[in-house]
């Protein structure tokens, strides 16, 4: 294919797409309007089970089942990811040595923000049902504080204080106790991830029925997921090595 | 608000197009989290702090992670490669 026929190709395919987003784009609301129908519908029903925050109650209660496809996603990436990085049979693995400098200012911040960014993360997972955050937030948040371990310290530190059998099984203990939560809402509502626990007080952190119990069970599964991910790069990087066959 | 979210927005489109006309690979894992960066305070602007919050840990911590750790894992692969293939040589 000649560059021309490429560009011409290109130019054919990228002025349909152009034409048929601005068509679709132009069919919208317009942007910043107080015209908004799914808004109208999804508040009503998140205060109505007593949730603050209207993002949770849409995406642990009124849309679980898409949260739940989402867990099996991020399950089955990190499965996917950890078996392409486990060592090959030409490679084996070696304790990582203890190398290189931290600067004094590194390793200070790395040892004040640990402590910080483990309770911020607690802190979004534990109030997800009532102010911005949840389980995936806060996972994350956990998940890459744990870090600041390698960063401020070394990598045996982190070694230690993560052993990733468990996170393991956080990981699919997480994915397992979301499903069956969804199992129980649907003996005691008839609904598959329906929201079976007292509401509570609009507002205080155990109101929202399950919406809070999801959030917490997906900051266990993302925490799990993530450190397991990181855990098979960090490997890769620094224990995994071509063995020696001589 | 309308000029903050038109500042954000150009600010957003800049960090995108740095991230794609930085040629190394290592220097894009840093722009992408520039970039990350960038689409947070768009994120917050637009009042989605829950959206901001994902992108913060995703977009501006684990991916450019990731992506630092696999460039070097590659090349530290290439330079042994390279001197074995030195010593089978002399």
């Amino acid at each position: 294919m000649t560059r021309l026929t490429r560009l011409l190709v290109f130019a054919l395919g990228g002025g349909v797409v152009a034409v048929a987003f601005i068509l679709a784009a132009s069919g919208m609301p317009h942007f910043g309007t107080t015209h908004h129908l799914y808004r109208d519908l999804s508040v009503p029903a998140s205060v109505q089970h007593h949730t603050a925050n209207v993002v949770s109650a849409v995406n642990f209660d009124q849309r679980a089942v898409d949260t739940l496809g989402e867990e099996s996603i991020l399950i089955a990436s990190v499965i996917g990811a950890a078996a392409l990085l486990r060592p090959s049979e030409d490679e084996t693995e070696r304790l990582v040595p203890e190398q290189g400098r931290t600067l004094e200012a590194t390793r200070l911040v790395g040892y004040v923000m640990l402590p910080v960014t483990l309770v911020l993360g607690i802190d979004v997972v534990a109030h997800g049902g009532t102010t911005p955050g949840g389980g995936f937030q806060g996972g994350v948040v956990l998940a890459t504080g744990l870090h600041l371990l390698y960063v401020g310290g070394s990598y045996s530190a982190l070694d230690r204080l993560r052993p990733v059998t468990s996170f393991e099984i956080a990981d699919g203990a997480g994915a397992a106790a979301f499903a069956l939560l969804g199992l129980l809402g649907l003996v005691s509502t008839g609904a598959f991830l329906g929201n079976f626990l007292p509401y509570g007080v609009l507002g205080q952190i155990l109101s929202t029925g399950t919406v809070q119990v999801l959030s917490g069970i997906v900051g266990v599964e993302v925490v799990g997921g993530m450190v397991v991910l990181l855990s098979s790069f960090f490997e890769q990087e620094l224990a995994v090595r071509p063995r020696d066959d001589d | 608000m309308t000029v903050l979210i038109a500042i954000a927005l150009t600010v957003v489109a800049l960090a995108g197009t740095a991230v794609v006309v930085a040629e190394p690979p290592e220097r894009q894992a840093v722009s992408l989290s520039v970039f990350g960066t960038a689409l947070v305070v768009l994120f917050v602007i637009l009042q989605a702090p829950d959206v901001a919050l994902s992108e913060l840990g995703v977009g501006t911590a684990i991916i450019p992670l990731m992506v630092m750790l696999t460039i070097r894992t590659m090349r530290k692969d290439r330079d042994e490669r390279e001197r074995n293939a030195g010593q089978e040589e002399e």
